[in-house]
């Protein structure tokens, strides 16, 4: 078996002692397409700045994160630059603010090109001009030229993945690439990582909200709840027999898209405070499934079927919570 | 006591120019935010409104509160045209009706308890007394589902849904008849947008009130809306019930934005699961395809000829390019649709007449 592209392992974060993340584990193997889902603050987006050493200092950060085998967390900045960028590219929710406004597009393009793959003048301009055409940018030379605010979003969008491909990324970090898009365009954008991911075999991580879009787009699933993961497993497995009650409220929220409709199964009540949480399970003064030993330590993830992990005292039956996602 | 269903306010032709210029020195140009918009809100119903940034329908929003004044056609409320903005007879009006704006941080004063400003609409129109208002306040709060002491507490004291439920609070205390929420819960975390429109369904079962829903996300629109309005580029292009417009789109834009609605039935993984394939747009939106739409959204400032849609569309005839078509019934099926290639009055771009699809997934 060859080892995992990336493997983190008991990751935390904390902010002046208030902890974000309360021990990841996450694996990314070569070429695959995982998914981070979970509403804002679990964590999803935390774990990758984490990793990638991109938090502010204040944060203490402690665990494992291994690149082909090798620890990165905590790597001297020499060290990181080259995997930032580099090996691991990430892409962020809003381009515009991700772009430097002053600088045109191409020059942007030419920096990481510089920087990773030692290209300059001609070629890098060369480089840059068949990137931005790989990413579906209309009249990709003339907008080598184009500053940021002359762009629409999803060209701006397209233009950050030109980037972010510009140093052959074994790993590309997209954190929700598309919630600041207009549907139509997110459907582009989304077509655009699938058949890069096809043509190049890079890896993609994709961090995001929207079950609909990491269906769509993943093969694994990792569902995180403050700040740790409560369950993982594949894509089809997670919307068809979710194991945590967590997952599957998530999932009875959301809209039908046919049938009668009837009040939503909203979860009630919020995310705990990370300053207050629960000694237990984080979710659950949520949860419907509640037991005494809920509240007693913090579930660890456990194996409910093949593939399939929750972190759950009583998780939902396998086979019995079919049909449980709204049409 | 008036009956549901009974129209409450109807707005017709309503047009929003705005002046723009390109560059510094740019010659100015017209931008038509919204360009011949005519909606009817009914007692006890929802309106969905939806469509892309852009699209105006936001604006439309505001002009049937009268926030905005439009250039040209105009707004009845209970068959009486609506008064101009900042007369007294507007403010009187203003009362029956209120907004639920997307951010609901942005909304609230932060230096104001939320007590405060659930009272606040009281005050300015004068309603109750001064000594029953802590009651009216503890009754409105009570009925978004917030407990009467969180009157006491700071926005920011608040969670992102319990901040959504004061504004709505908020909204309700002069009892209007119509509410406007432009992208209510758009802000929110999933749990929490089921959340919150439980709560207008339950507010709308209770009070009767007639709500404008302004949204981008059309399974938002499916859930809380008893009719639906696609706008592009400033025009509606289809009106409906909600499942004739979502499960049978007649519109090839509605066509899009229907496939386009990410569906955690539907498994790409290698990105298998979608057919239309980037710049396809061909795909015919049966079977399970994807229409991905080619190019971005047209500048308003800059609006295509014809049908304003024609650049983009699978389905553009000739005479898209050349005439706008007229949001108008159908005479087989009674679907109120603009589109030459819909009415049968032009063939699709391949030649082919194209069934009106009875899914679209």
């Amino acid at each position: 078996m060859t080892s995992p592209l990336v493997e983190i392992r008991g990751l935390t974060a904390a902010f002046d002692g208030v902890p974000a993340l309360r021990g990841v584990d996450l694996t990314v193997g070569r070429g695959e397409a995982v998914a981070l889902v979970g509403e804002s603050g679990c964590g999803k987006s935390v774990t990758w700045l984490a990793a990638l050493g991109l938090l502010p200092a204040r944060a203490r950060v402690t665990g494992s994160v291994r690149l082909d085998g090798a620890e990165i967390l905590h790597a001297p900045p020499a060290a990181l630059d080259r995997v930032r960028g580099g090996r691991i590219a990430t892409i962020f929710q809003d381009p515009a603010s991700s772009l430097n406004p002053v600088h045109r597009i191409g020059r942007q393009i030419d920096e990481a090109l510089r920087l990773h793959r030692g290209l300059s003048g001609a070629a890098a301009r060369e480089e840059a001009r068949r990137l931005l055409d790989r990413v579906g940018m209309p009249d990709a030379r003339r907008r080598l030229d184009a500053y940021p605010h002359e762009l629409s979003g999803g060209q701006n969008q397209r233009a950050m993945i030109a980037m972010a491909l510009a140093g052959e990324p074994e790993l590309l970090v997209a954190d929700e690439p598309t919630t600041a898009l207009d549907v139509t365009i997110q459907a582009q954008i989304l077509d655009l990582l699938a058949e890069i991911r096809r043509d190049t075999g890079m890896a993609l991580v994709l961090i995001s909200h929207d079950l609909g879009v990491v269906a769509e787009t993943c093969e694994r699933v990792l569902v995180m709840y403050a700040g740790r993961v409560v369950e993982e497993t594949a894509a089809a497995a997670l919307f068809a027999r979710p194991a945590h009650p967590y997952a599957a409220g998530l999932l009875a929220a959301l809209p039908p898209m046919d049938g009668p409709r009837r009040p939503l199964a909203a979860i009630p009540g919020g995310v705990p405070e990370p300053w207050a949480m629960p000694p237990g399970c984080a979710f659950s003064p949520r949860c419907p499934r509640r037991a005494p030993a809920c509240d007693t330590v913090p579930p660890r993830l456990a194996a409910v079927a093949p593939g399939h992990r929750a972190a759950c005292v009583r998780p939902l039956p396998q086979g019995a919570a079919a049909g449980l996602l709204p049409a | 006591m008036t009956e549901r269903g009974e129209p409450l306010l109807h707005a017709q032709d309503l047009v929003r120019r705005y002046a723009v210029r390109r560059g510094l020195f740019g010659r100015a140009a017209e931008l038509r935010a919204v360009d011949g918009v005519s909606l009817t809100l009914r007692r006890g119903r929802t309106l969905g409104l939806v469509g892309e940034s852009g699209c105006g329908k936001s604006t439309a929003g505001r002009m049937v509160l009268g926030l905005e004044e439009p250039d040209s056609g105009g707004v009845a409320f209970l068959n009486e045209r609506m008064p101009p903005p900042g007369t007294p007879e507007w403010r009187r009006l203003r009362a029956r009706m209120a907004l639920v704006p997307q951010d609901p941080l942005g909304a609230l004063d932060r230096r104001l308890t939320i007590g405060a400003q659930v009272a606040e609409p009281l005050e300015i129109h004068r309603l109750g007394t001064r000594a029953g208002r802590p009651a009216r306040v503890a009754d409105l709060l009570r009925g978004v589902g917030l407990r009467p002491d969180h009157a006491d507490r700071y926005p920011h004291e608040l969670s992102g849904g319990q901040r959504q439920r004061a504004v709505l609070a908020r909204a309700l205390a002069t009892g209007p008849d119509l509410l406007v929420c432009d992208e209510p819960i758009s802000a929110l975390d999933v749990s929490i947008q089921a959340q919150v429109m439980n709560l207008l369904a339950d507010v709308q079962a209770r009070t009767g009130v007639a709500i404008l829903f302004i949204s981008h996300d059309l399974r938002a629109v499916r859930q809380t809306s008893h009719r639906v309005a696609v706008m592009y580029l400033g025009r509606v292009v289809e009106e409906g019930g909600p499942d004739e417009v979502l499960h049978a789109p007649a519109h090839p834009y509605a066509r899009a934005l229907v496939s386009a609605i990410p569906d955690p039935r539907r498994r790409g993984g290698q990105g298998g699961g979608r057919g239309g394939g980037r710049g396809g747009g061909q795909g015919g939106g049966q079977g399970g395809g994807r229409i991905v739409l080619r190019g971005d959204p047209p500048n308003p400032a800059a609006r295509p000829s014809g049908c304003a849609f024609h650049p983009r569309c699978p389905d553009a005839a000739r005479v898209c390019a050349e005439r706008a078509p007229v949001l108008k019934r159908r005479p087989h099926d009674g679907r109120l649709v603009a589109c030459h290639v819909a009415h049968g009055e032009a063939a699709p771009r391949d030649g082919t007449t194209r069934p009106v699809p009875e899914t679209v997934r």
